[in-house]
């Protein structure tokens, strides 16, 4: 579980990225975070695996603050804690692979990682990870020959390589077209179901955020201001949370009815 | 409506406030050239006077006395061991140096400022004074030079490498971050795989840049085949002398060609 006890966070430059936040993310939940760029949704789940430190208040992870968190628990917190980009953050010289095998890093010793002994059970885990996102076929390929839907379906493999309670998916579709977006979303939800593995995704579509979320949290300048199932969700939340009325560029369409 | 017919005046392409500026600037640099060359007592001129001074080496170094290039060659291979193992060294240095070096990898200035600043100032020693210090310490041979080498080359090279560093992207980084690495696993899996192209590439042309430079390291006993070449110059043995510029020259060129085309194929 996942609690934010009125978390706020102030940038050094003066911006204000979280005011006063209040929720709790129970395990398993696929949560969608939305709102426009700005809002702080980037920060609000940079904050869970403190790539930022909020400022004030408390953040729980299984009743733990993990705010006072330092170099070795922060390590073995991030272990446990999955993360993708918007622009997938691969090692592009480096094979699909050597990729997919850093999800090990914070499991293994330095010297072993540097040496690439990993323990067999290692290579296959990330073998099967890479099975379960469709791509094995691309094991040793440089990852920058790869498409962007292919390499973040890596990027996905890394995470589950890490084997993680929780991934954080900041904007993983954005720098994708309509049908590869929706087969990334797609896999994450998946993922999020086999392995009952608690999911914070950020969106600016509001219709993929309804088609794929159990529950909606939407943002703006730094503050929660919608928290509810999907199920409750309208456009007219929508317009609320962005403070404006609903565009066509606030949808990816392209949704396969399949 | 009617269209305005009056022309405007204009001064060309630049304003006459600039070109005035131009003109000056012009002038004093001018007039500066002209005022050291006469403080100097060198000017031109001094070129059309030393004619005869080309024809006499001219001739006395032609024919290149060939038997002497069985004592050339052992020298010349010297000085390739003298780059070479200098530029080894360096490059092993140069990695954790480069490293500490780059601002984006150590934001804490307190870490890369001491360590850029203590590069900065070996780089502003000169190759050849280095060895004079080396020569004087460990007195004449081939071990003062390949210490002046490889404090010289490590300047270099390590500017270079904490460059490139700086100018990597930065998403893989906080991606190993993110999965809880290290910084020592940050630096294996998201930095070295991104430089490594452009570290061979620079360790291969600090390696030209060494078997120049120690060339004339030997003219102050740090030798290679520097200290041929000053012996035979001062004993006046031009025809000798010509057998070694033409052997380095071609080695030179030789080595700039093969490491020109492997940097070609790395990046």
């Amino acid at each position: 579980m996942i609690e934010f006890k009125d978390i706020s966070l102030v940038y050094p430059n003066g911006t204000q990225g979280l005011k006063n936040v209040n929720i709790q993310i129970n395990p398993g939940e696929f949560v969608v975070v939305v709102g426009l760029s700005g809002a702080g949704k980037s920060t609000l789940i940079r904050s869970i695996n403190r790539l930022v430190t909020p400022t004030h208040g408390e953040l729980l992870i299984d009743q733990e603050n993990i705010l006072n968190y330092r170099a070795r628990d922060l390590r073995k917190l991030r272990t446990k804690v999955g993360m993708i980009f918007q622009n997938y953050n691969l090692v592009k010289r480096s094979s699909v692979m050597k990729n997919v095998i850093s999800g090990r890093l914070g499991y293994t010793g330095t010297l072993r990682s540097l040496f690439n002994l990993y323990p067999k059970e290692d290579m296959a885990l990330a073998y099967r990870s890479l099975e379960r996102v469709n791509i094995s076929e691309k094991l040793y390929q440089r990852s920058d020959q790869l498409s962007g839907g292919q390499q973040q379906r890596v990027a996905i493999a890394r995470v589950l390589t890490q084997q993680p309670n929780i991934i954080l998916a900041d904007e993983p579709v954005a720098s994708l077209d309509p049908p590869t977006s929706h087969q990334v979303m797609t896999y994450l939800r998946k993922v999020n179901k086999e392995d009952h593995i608690t999911t914070i995704v950020n969106l600016h579509f509001i219709d993929m955020a309804m088609e794929y979320a159990d529950r909606i949290i939407g943002m703006r300048a730094g503050e929660v201001v919608y928290d509810g199932p999907v199920s409750e969700v309208c456009e007219a939340t929508f317009e609320e949370i962005y403070g404006r009325k609903i565009r066509d560029e606030d949808r990816v369409g392209g949704s396969d009815d399949a | 409506m009617m269209r305005k017919t009056s022309q405007p005046t204009l001064q060309g392409i630049t304003s006459n406030q600039t070109k005035i500026r131009i003109t000056s600037i012009f002038v004093i640099v001018v007039g500066f050239y002209l005022f050291t060359s006469i403080k100097t007592e060198s000017s031109l001129l001094d070129l059309w006077n030393g004619k005869n001074g080309f024809i006499n080496i001219a001739q006395n170094l032609f024919p290149p006395n060939w038997n002497y290039a069985s004592t050339v060659l052992p020298q010349l291979i010297e000085t390739l061991h003298m780059a070479i193992i200098a530029t080894t060294i360096a490059a092993i240095i140069s990695i954790p140096i480069s490293l500490l070096s780059a601002a984006n990898l150590f934001p804490n200035a307190f870490i890369h400022q001491p360590v850029r600043f203590i590069m900065n100032v070996l780089r502003t020693i000169p190759d050849i004074l280095l060895a004079l210090i080396f020569v004087g310490i460990f007195g004449v041979g081939v071990f003062p030079g390949i210490m002046a080498l490889i404090i010289f080359s490590l300047g270099l090279l390590a500017k270079l490498v904490y460059e490139t560093i700086e100018s990597i992207d930065m998403n893989p980084i906080e991606a190993i971050r993110a999965s809880g690495g290290n910084t020592l696993q940050v630096i294996g899996y998201a930095v070295l795989p991104q430089v490594l192209p452009q570290f061979v590439s620079f360790g291969l042309y600090v390696f030209e840049v060494n078997v120049r430079a120690s060339l004339v390291l030997g003219f102050v006993g740090a030798g290679g085949i520097g200290l041929l070449l000053n012996q035979q110059v001062s004993w006046a043995n031009y025809p000798n002398v010509m057998t070694i510029i033409i052997i380095i020259f071609v080695s030179v060129v030789i080595i700039d060609y093969i490491s020109n085309k492997l940097r070609e194929r790395l990046i």
